[in-house]
């Protein structure tokens, strides 16, 4: 798999040193509000273009919240509304008139339980393909394996692609979701606590996997394990009650967090 | 055990033999009243099947017959009203449960329509008699497929809106996560996902739809010849049942249990169908 030239390379640039990587998102002061109620309070924090960014906290502390605001899913509900600046790639993705659609084809998102569709394996691939690119059979075959092999489920089910999708385990149909989500190639992937629904098993595939797509894509991930932050995050973010208590590299989060509060949870004193 | 606990304990015992025998004697009425009336109608129903039931045309007193043209009319105006009905009943279903979720008009809508689904099928009938019939001059099997369709959406509107709703959110967020527009997530995901429970409601407004005799008897009437002009009266079997069993003449009655029989038979098999189709899914989740 490693020996196959990398097709779904989004973008031209191919800067992986961590330190000197470019901001793919700016997040600058953004509020988010359910209804008359503050869940975010005036964030700002970069994303890396091809790092790994973890938001932790405890449960309710906004973590979620913000990962939905970047494809702005929380637009699929009245009464939710954000203020401040998104910038992708310099665009203000909270401005109006953006068109969501395009928005979130660039940037894919992966949620907590897995959500197959009632489809065939194959189908569920193709979807999101087929909403914005026309490709021969053989073009999207190829696109299908293409991914389903990034995914590391191709050698699992390529005798099946036919097979309902909701069929395969929980671990595989998560990553049947991540395959579904680089298929049409974004550049940025949000991951909403892709693990906390599956066996250590399945969650150590689906690290390394994110370890591995980090070479092409600008990835956020939340999570509620602070092991995981550790083991796949080149920064992290530290959220406490909607506010961003801390920023930084992950070993300086960890080993010399600057913050009182950050070192308590991580040492778990509260949380 | 003491005493006192045991003496509880069997009062407790005595209690619940009583309870469940008369909760047996209560099943047993119900299913011997449903046995008797399958048995009466498969008795006189089959007793009296022969080929010609769907060969003859409905006879004049005396004379030999068969249901032809009630079944060839029960069914074309059946298939129109679903054909009819089925599209605006999805069509709204969807609006309720996608579109406007939670909205003033959705709870309106609901309200109204669980009225209607419960309205006296008599009703539907004479309001189609005043809309169409009454101003064209005559019966017709038209007015028979309106009524018949206003009959069954309801049913329609409420199951769809029922199944959609029951489609978990995180499918509709995943789709749009891909950037999928709201309609290509309906169509493509929405429905997939609650096909069986659509199909399912379809079939069972049909089965509702498929024995109803009061709104037919106000707009298609009934036709002892065989017509296939949508414009004139239509024969059906509800009514050719209605009549014929009222009649005073053997061979007519006779021909009412066979008409019977063949509907009781079409809405079995029908329900068996939505059976069938809900029970796979069920066991996937």
């Amino acid at each position: 798999m490693k020996d196959r030239p990398n097709i779904l390379v989004p973008s031209t640039t191919a800067s992986h040193g961590n330190a000197t990587a470019a901001e793919k998102v700016s997040i600058r002061d953004v509020c988010f509000y359910y209804g008359e109620t503050m869940a975010l309070k005036h964030i700002t924090l970069p994303l890396y273009e091809r790092n790994v960014t973890a938001f932790i906290g405890p449960s309710g502390c906004g973590k979620s919240t913000l990962l939905r605001i970047l494809n702005r899913m929380y637009d699929l509900y009245p009464k939710q509304r954000a203020s401040g600046e998104v910038l992708l790639d310099g665009q203000n993705i909270l401005a109006p008139g953006q068109d969501l659609n395009l928005l979130r084809a660039r940037i894919g998102m992966v949620f907590q339980k897995p959500t197959p569709f009632p489809m065939s394996i194959y189908e569920n691939i193709a979807f999101g393909v087929r909403l914005y690119e026309k490709l021969s059979r053989t073009d999207m075959d190829e696109r299908v394996e293409e991914s389903l092999r990034r995914t590391a489920l191709w050698e699992e089910v390529r005798n099946d692609l036919h097979r309902s999708g909701m069929s395969l385990s929980g671990g595989q149909q998560q990553r049947l979701c991540i395959a579904r989500t680089i298929a049409v190639r974004p550049h940025v992937i949000l991951l909403d606590e892709p693990t906390s629904a599956l066996d250590p098993i399945s969650t150590a595939k689906i690290e390394e996997l994110i370890y591995q797509l980090k070479a092409d894509y600008t990835i956020a991930i939340v999570t509620h394990n602070m092991q995981q932050a550790a083991r796949v995050a080149d920064h992290t973010a530290f959220m406490y009650l909607g506010e961003l208590v801390e920023f930084g590299p992950t070993d300086q989060i960890f080993t010399k967090p600057r913050e009182q509060r950050t070192e308590d949870y991580i040492t778990g004193r509260f949380g | 055990m003491n005493a006192i606990a045991r003496q509880r304990y069997q009062r407790r015992k005595i209690r619940n033999y009583i309870a469940m025998a008369l909760a047996c004697v209560a099943t047993s009425l119900g299913l011997l009243a449903l046995a008797w009336i399958l048995g009466t109608l498969l008795w006189k129903g089959f007793g009296n099947l022969s080929f010609d039931v769907f060969t003859q045309m409905t006879p004049p007193p005396g004379g030999a017959g068969g249901l032809l043209n009630a079944i060839y009319g029960s069914f074309i105006q059946t298939a129109i009203a679903t054909l009819i009905g089925t599209p605006i009943g999805i069509l709204a279903g969807t609006y309720m449960a996608e579109y406007g979720r939670g909205t003033k008009l959705t709870g309106i809508v609901r309200f109204i329509n669980d009225i209607l689904l419960s309205a006296p099928s008599i009703v539907v009938g004479l309001f189609v008699y005043e809309i169409m019939v009454a101003p064209m001059g005559h019966f017709s099997a038209w007015a028979g497929c309106v009524a018949l369709a206003i009959l069954m959406m309801p049913v329609v509107v409420r199951t769809t809106e029922d199944m959609l709703l029951l489609v978990p959110d995180s499918l509709r967020e995943a789709a749009s996560a891909l950037g999928a527009p709201r309609h290509h997530v309906i169509r493509k995901v929405c429905y997939s996902a609650a096909r069986a429970g659509l199909v399912t409601g379809v079939l069972l407004a049909v089965a509702r739809i498929s024995g109803e005799t009061a709104p037919l008897l106000f707009t298609s009437l009934n036709n002892q010849f065989w017509s296939t002009n949508m414009n004139a009266p239509m024969s059906n079997l509800p009514v050719v049942i209605f009549q014929f069993a009222l009649s005073p003449y053997a061979d007519w009655q006779k021909l009412a249990w066979v008409g019977a029989l063949i509907i009781t038979l079409t809405v079995l098999i029908l329900n068996i169908a939505a059976r069938t189709l809900v029970a796979p899914r069920s066991q996937q989740n």
